[in-house]
């Protein structure tokens, strides 16, 4: 995997409200299909305010939570930097105008869904999506090697995680409660010798 | 699709709220994890829309940018315009975001316990399988349509050696599927 800048240090953050939501805002309106792959690009990539590590961190806390993973690392992110202020701009910036976007497209679904055309284009921006989503994972993937489980065991636990979910389709639920407390215990264990 | 007159009575919507308020904790996951007992709620027990209606509304959200979870805001405003929308969409943030919040501060203000270290550490390569089988799962679709295969391959491809905005394979995606090659 190539590195392709990524800091090893978190080296900026917001300046302000107003940048925490314009950030927020630019980031969700360049999501179709899902906004992780690009808040990855623009987090960590582009305004460099987290390192991939964190962000993989704070990712895999919001997962665990309930709620949509992208609000609550938004709600994360803006609270890390400004408190609770910060979470609301940060949550603003990520609903308030996709929001109405949606709204309008859902009053006018009705005229565009049968044409050949935009069933077409919806179906190549989906298949992009997916790229978008898996190329995310390849490129965090990197995150495994510093992490305190080690390579091989990190790489083991990422595989029986795709295997249950993707193939075995498992629910989420059986998957953090069962395998979850393995891999803790095991880094538990790992992060005391 | 219901106008903006809102088809439901006071009692209705407030049901609508806290039944979404409800799916909001057991969304581990992300909010698309409860559609099918939001499904169940609106369509089957309501009948407040369709089954087409429903489904529509899922896909019109992920063709729209923003997160995925906007298709909870389409489900409440084609049940009852916009005050199903608020319903809807208050009730499914409303919990999580309240709980994510202190979860965050209780685990920043512990971050370098042995405890904290070790559940992050722990949990993020099954954020990364997660992530992985999200894609795989999405990529679906394209499995059995060459060029749609194409188009994903083609997407990790760049993604990983470029430092291209998703924007433009976005759009290069809308232009090669409307053109009817995906």
């Amino acid at each position: 995997m190539i590195d392709t800048a990524a800091p090893a240090q978190a080296d900026a953050r917001p300046q302000s409200l107003s940048d925490l939501f314009f950030t927020f805002n630019r980031m969700s309106l360049q999501g179709f299909g899902g906004v992780l792959a690009v808040a990855q690009r623009e987090l960590v990539e582009r305004e460099r305010w987290m390192t991939r590590e964190q962000f993989v961190e704070t990712l895999a806390v919001s997962q665990v939570l309930p709620g949509p993973n992208i609000v609550n690392m938004s709600l994360m992110i803006g609270d890390r930097h400004f408190g609770l202020r910060g979470a609301f701009a940060a949550l603003a910036g990520m609903l308030l105008v996709p929001l109405v976007i949606v709204l309008a497209l859902t009053a006018l679904y009705a005229e565009f869904a049968s044409h050949p055309m935009v069933s077409g284009a919806l179906r190549g921006m989906g298949a992009v999506a997916a790229g978008l989503v898996i190329s995310t994972a390849l490129k965090l993937s990197t995150t495994l090697r510093k992490g305190a489980m080690g390579l091989g065991l990190g790489i083991g636990f990422a595989a029986l995680t795709f295997v249950a979910v993707a193939l075995l389709r498992w629910p989420l639920v059986w998957l953090l409660g069962g395998l979850g407390p393995i891999a803790v215990a095991t880094a538990w264990y790992r992060l005391g010798r | 699709m219901t106008g903006l007159a809102s088809a439901l009575s006071a009692s209705d919507l407030a049901a609508l709220f806290a039944q979404f308020l409800l799916l909001s904790l057991l969304a581990v996951g992300g909010a698309i994890t409860t559609a099918p007992e939001m499904h169940r709620f609106v369509v089957n027990q309501h009948g407040w829309i369709t089954d087409a209606q429903f489904t529509a509304s899922v896909a019109i959200a992920q063709a729209a940018p923003g997160p995925n979870v906007l298709f909870v805001a389409v489900i409440g405003w084609n049940v009852a315009g916009p005050l199903g929308a608020l319903a809807t969409m208050s009730g499914i943030l409303l919990p999580s975001t309240a709980l994510s919040l202190w979860a965050t501060r209780w685990g920043h203000a512990r971050r370098e316990t042995r405890g904290v270290r070790a559940f992050t550490a722990g949990m993020a390569p099954l954020t990364l399988g997660l992530l992985l089988a999200t894609g795989w799962v999405l990529a679906g679709p394209a499995a059995g349509h060459p060029g749609s295969m194409a188009l994903v391959a083609a997407t990790v491809l760049v993604m990983l050696r470029t430092q291209l905005s998703p924007i433009w394979a976005v759009a290069m995606g809308a232009v090669v599927g409307a053109a009817g090659w995906a």
